[in-house]
Formats: structure tokens, C-alpha cells, sequence
């Protein structure tokens, strides 16, 4: 039998060999280490601001210096601090979103696929009304119901995933349940739960930890777009969307305002995504090699 | 009297709720304790929707919509899902066609084989279970089955498959074991080897087998007792030598001739089919 040690390492060989993946989880890695480790790492407190400091360029443009690498805001908050400090905020926004919508997603998408009939009937046309309406804008709705604040934006964010999530999870129970051994562990006397929980999902994984990842990538991109329309994460929260927003009126004379936290928001996703898609190619049986 | 299936009746309805077909119509046959019935017919003759509706696994949107099956004297049909739930995997259990995916790839097959403990023997605590997974696998010929217990299904072959299946079934010895085409996907030799499994562990446990087959081979090999069905419907019940060296429905001849026997064909003949313009339904039945 093969140890868990082994798996994790078959693994690791197996994702290595897509290089773009290997990037993606690099960045990701980066970040993680980034939210643990901010209060180690970052040179300064993101909230203290020092008005004698206002607008400082970054340390190799004129009247930049090392003691701010990444240069100041208009409050002489230390950029890079925040940026930081801001990995924290965005991962979070990702694991409670992503978390919101992967439990009702399953439950949904579960039932929808299992019961069949009415119940799929009735599910699949709320996520078709869900999916109708754009993702942003039912998020803006959800949150001027809810009031402006990062949790109800994390709320928001999280109902707005539920409908993929509902549709991946149905479609690979459709295929799932049709097999003999979901009938052999009936014929053995196990129960609708049971079935569902512990016979069909295990065999459902793949596709749901691949849109999990994926979707991660958007809920923090959609976080990001809220708050820079002032309904997410309020001042002085160092969240990278609002700090977009704070330097919109700084835009020609303190450029890097609004470039480190939009290549921040921009690696993210993209390291997310790159990492979706190498899980998809290791995690399909088909594509292995042996 | 093990099972005993009065008139059952099987039948799909369409989108309005009209019939749009009688799988099994007035189906009746007995099995014997220890004794092993035989279901034969072509495909789609209605004999796996007549072990479908024993086990109460009909789906919608089909329905048993008449009769009784009375197992131990009790009418299956009349159980709620919780006390099915009990009496499948317990008392009757059922082995499939395809033994590749017949087993959840996700677990070990040791777990798997617990799962049916876990749920029908709560006496037995996790040693005594694994004990009895054990010697389970020894029983249906497994090789090393000690370390068979931590293999996942895709490590194993066909014919190892189909036994695992069988040793799943017999995990909590049950009364009546429903055979579903078990060897249709195996090479003859496996297949050869798996009968007599099967046959051995009826002589060992006294377990009835309700064996559904299209093969007339097996039949000969397997049965006590024959039933021929045609369209949902029994043509023909006997016993197996009574079938073979004496067949009254001319179904149950037609099926016969089909088979090629060496030496017996003409060179350029063609071979005897089952001719699809008569309706056999039109005769008589014919119950021994």
C-alpha cells in the first residue's frame, strides 16, 4: 500500500511537470506565506500614518528612498506594509466565500443530481435565475441589502459562486450514480445519506477542488471590485480593491498608488488560476501515465 | 420455502402516465432453501427487472404495480425503506455483471467489505471485523488475501474483481443470493473457476442462488431449476434436466437449436436463430 508520505510526493512529481501550474503555485505559496508571516515581514504598521511622509516614490524613482521600498500613500502609510497586510485580507476573502459557496453548492448540486425529478427541477432553475443575473451586480445588490462591510462582502461574494459550484457537483453525480457499485451499496443496505455523502461525492472530488481553486481567484477579484466601488473592505483596511480606489485622484502624479496593489491583485488570480488548471490535469486519471 | 414470487408485475410509465411498457407480467416461481433457480432469455427479456423488483430497486419511472414477494413468508413489497434497507445485504445480497465498476474506486476493497459489517453485524468491533474480511477473501480463493485488505479496486484483475464481489455478498451469509449475468464479463476460464466458486460456497453455507443468465452453458452447469422468459413473460419452467433433454415451449426449442453444437453443423448451413416473426406468447405456457 502506498503511505500518505508517497501520495504527496507522486503528486508533487506529477504537478512539476507543468511548468505554468509550478509558477502559479510558487505565487501561491508566496502569498500564504505572506498572510502567515505579515506582521514579520512587513516593515511597517499598514495603519499608522505619518503625514510628513505623504506620497513617497518608490525606492528608484527621484525622491525615493529605501526606507519606504515600495513608496508611501497620500496618509504616508508605507505601501509595501499594506500590500503585505493585504494578503491576509484577500485569502480570507477567499477560504470564507469559496467555504459559503462549496456547502450550498454541494447540498444543492447533491440533491439536484441525487433525488432527480421535482427537486432537480426546482433547484437547477434558481441557479439558471441565480446565473442570469451578472455576478457583480447580484454581489452589489446582495451587499446594499446587507449594508457596506468586508464580511457581507464575503457573504455576497459567497452566494454569488453557489450556482457553479451547484452545476459542477450535479453533473458529476449525474454520472456517478448511474454506476453498479452505488447500486451494489444499496443492494448492501446503505441509506440515502450514506450514499450521497460517503459513496457518490468521494468520486466527485476532482472536479470540485479544481472549481474551488478557480474560484478563489474570482472571489478575490470580485472582493477587490467591490470594495473599490466603497462596498467592501472600509478605510483604512489595507484591502488591495480599496486601495485602488483611494488613489484614483493620484493617478498621474503617484503612479505606484495604484500599480503594486493592482499587480498584487493580478498575480494572485492568476497564480489561482494557473493552479486550477494544473490540478485539473494531475487530479484526471486519464492524464496520468502509468 | 425461501422466496416465492406471486404474479409479479413490472411496468414503465411514460411522461402522462400511461403504460409504456410491462417489463414483467405475472411473474410466478419459487426458490427452494439451497437450491439454485435459473432466469434465461434473450436481452431485454425482463430478467433483471424481475431481481430489480425482488430487491424493491425499481426506478422510477418504473413501478411494481402488482403481486407479492414473499420471502420467509414475509411480502417484500409491502416493507417500508428501513426495513428493506435491513434485509438487503443481510439476508439477500446480489452480485453484478461488470466487476469494473461494480466497486467504488474511491476505497480500499477491505473497506468496502467492512462497510456491509459496519452496517448489518454491529457486534463485531474493528479486529474481529478485519479478521472476517480476511477470511472472507480466503474463502472465494483470493491469493494473499491478507494483503489484498489495503488494494484499491483498479490494482486488482477482472476475475479478482468478481470475486471480491462475491465476497462482499457473502459477507453476512445471506439466505438468497441474486446473481445478475456474474460471469458474462469474465474469460471462460475465470468464468469456470467463479462457478464453481459460487457452486462451493452453496454446498458450504446452503445459500439459495437466483442466477440470471443468457447463457444456456452456465444453466446447464448452475441450475436446479430453469425458468425461460420471453418478453416479461415466463414461457417455460422446469427442471433443468427436464428442460434440456425434454423442451415443450417452442421458445424454449427455438433457444436451444441456436446453439452451434460441434460436429452437429453442416458446412454452408446457417445457423438456427430465434425467428422474431412468430410471437411465442401465442402458445401456451408451460409449467412443470
Amino acid at each position: 500500500m502506498i503511505n500518505e508520505e508517497n501520495k504527496i510526493l507522486e503528486f508533487y512529481k506529477q504537478f512539476k511537470k507543468n511548468k505554468s501550474a509550478l509558477i502559479g503555485l510558487y505565487i501561491v505559496v508566496v502569498l500564504i506565506s505572506f498572510a502567515i508571516f505579515a506582521p514579520f515581514l512587513a516593515p511597517y504598521d499598514p495603519l499608522i500614518q505619518n503625514l510628513e511622509d505623504r506620497l513617497i516614490a518608490p525606492f528608484w524613482a527621484e525622491g525615493g528612498s529605501f526606507t519606504h521600498i515600495l513608496g508611501t500613500d497620500d496618509f504616508g502609510r508605507d505601501l509595501l506594509s499594506r500590500i503585505i497586510y493585504g494578503a491576509r485580507i484577500s485569502l480570507m476573502i477567499g477560504v470564507i466565500s469559496v467555504s459559503i459557496s462549496l456547502f450550498f453548492g454541494l447540498i444543492m448540486g447533491a440533491s439536484a443530481g441525487y433525488f432527480g425529478g421535482k427537486t432537480d427541477i426546482v433547484i437547477m432553475r434558481i441557479v439558471d435565475i441565480m446565473l442570469s443575473i451578472p455576478a457583480i451586480l447580484l454581489a452589489i445588490v446582495i451587499v446594499s441589502i446587507l449594508g457596506p462591510d468586508l464580511f457581507n462582502a464575503m457573504i455576497a461574494i459567497g452566494i454569488v459562486g453557489i450556482p457553479t459550484f451547484a452545476r459542477i457537483v450535479r453533473a458529476s453525480v449525474l454520472a456517478e450514480k448511474e454506476k453498479e457499485y452505488v447500486i451494489a451499496s444499496r443492494i448492501n443496505g446503505s441509506s440515502n445519506f450514506r450514499l450521497i455523502s460517503k459513496v457518490i461525492l468521494p468520486n466527485c472530488t476532482t472536479p470540485i477542488i479544481v472549481q474551488a481553486t478557480m474560484g478563489f481567484a474570482s472571489a478575490v477579484l470580485e472582493a477587490a471590485g467591490l470594495s473599490f466601488l466603497g462596498l467592501g473592505a472600509q478605510p483604512p483596511t489595507p484591502e488591495w480593491g480599496a486601495m485602488l480606489a483611494d488613489s484614483l485622484q493620484f493617478i498621474t502624479t503617484a503612479y505606484w498608488m495604484i500599480v503594486f496593489p493592482g499587480i498584487a491583485i493580478f498575480l494572485t488570480v492568476m497564480g489561482f488560476n494557473l493552479v486550477g488548471d494544473g490540478l485539473m490535469d494531475v487530479l484526471d486519471p486519464k492524464m496520468k501515465d502509468r | 420455502m425461501l422466496l416465492e414470487v406471486k404474479n409479479l408485475k413490472t411496468q414503465f410509465f411514460n411522461d402522462v402516465g400511461d403504460i409504456a411498457c410491462t417489463c414483467v407480467n405475472e411473474t410466478s416461481f419459487e426458490i427452494q432453501k439451497g437450491k439454485t433457480v435459473c432466469i434465461v432469455g434473450e436481452s431485454g427479456s425482463g430478467k433483471s427487472m424481475t431481481s430489480l423488483s425482488i430487491m424493491g430497486l425499481v426506478e422510477e419511472p418504473g413501478r411494481v404495480t402488482g403481486g407479492e414477494v414473499l420471502f420467509e413468508g414475509k411480502d417484500l413489497l409491502k416493507q417500508n425503506e428501513t426495513s428493506m434497507r435491513s434485509i438487503r445485504g443481510k439476508d439477500i445480497a446480489m452480485i453484478f455483471q461488470e466487476p469494473m465498476t461494480s466497486l467504488n474506486p474511491s476505497y480500499t476493497v477491505g473497506y468496502q467489505i467492512d462497510e456491509v459489517l459496519r452496517l448489518h453485524k454491529k457486534e463485531l468491533n474493528k479486529t474481529q471485523r478485519k479478521q472476517k474480511v480476511i477470511e472472507l477473501f480466503e474463502l472465494v480463493g483470493m491469493p494473499l488475501p491478507a494483503d489484498k485488505y489495503n488494494e484499491y479496486p483498479f490494482k486488482l484483475s477482472g476475475g479478482q474483481r468478481q470475486r471480491v464481489m462475491i465476497a462482499m455478498a457473502m459477507a453476512c451469509e445471506p439466505k438468497l443470493l441474486i446473481a445478475d449475468e456474474p460471469t458474462t464479463a469474465l474469460d471462460v476460464t475465470i468464468q469456470a473457476q467463479v462457478l464453481e466458486l459460487m457452486n462451493e460456497l452453496q454446498a458450504k453455507k446452503g445459500t439459495s442462488i437466483l442466477f440470471i443468465t443468457h447463457d444456456l452453458g452456465v444453466v446447464a452447469q448452475m441450475a436446479d431449476e430453469v425458468i425461460v422468459m420471453y418478453k416479461g413473460n415466463v414461457v417455460e419452467q422446469a427442471s433443468v434436466e427436464d428442460l434440456f433433454e425434454n423442451p415443450r415451449h417452442p421458445y424454449t426449442k427455438a433457444l436451444l437449436n441456436s446453439i452451434p453444437r460441434p460436429g452437429k453443423v453442416k458446412r454452408k448451413s446457417r445457423l438456427d436463430t430465434v425467428d422474431e416473426n412468430i410471437n411465442y406468447l401465442d402458445f401456451p405456457k408451460e409449467i412443470r
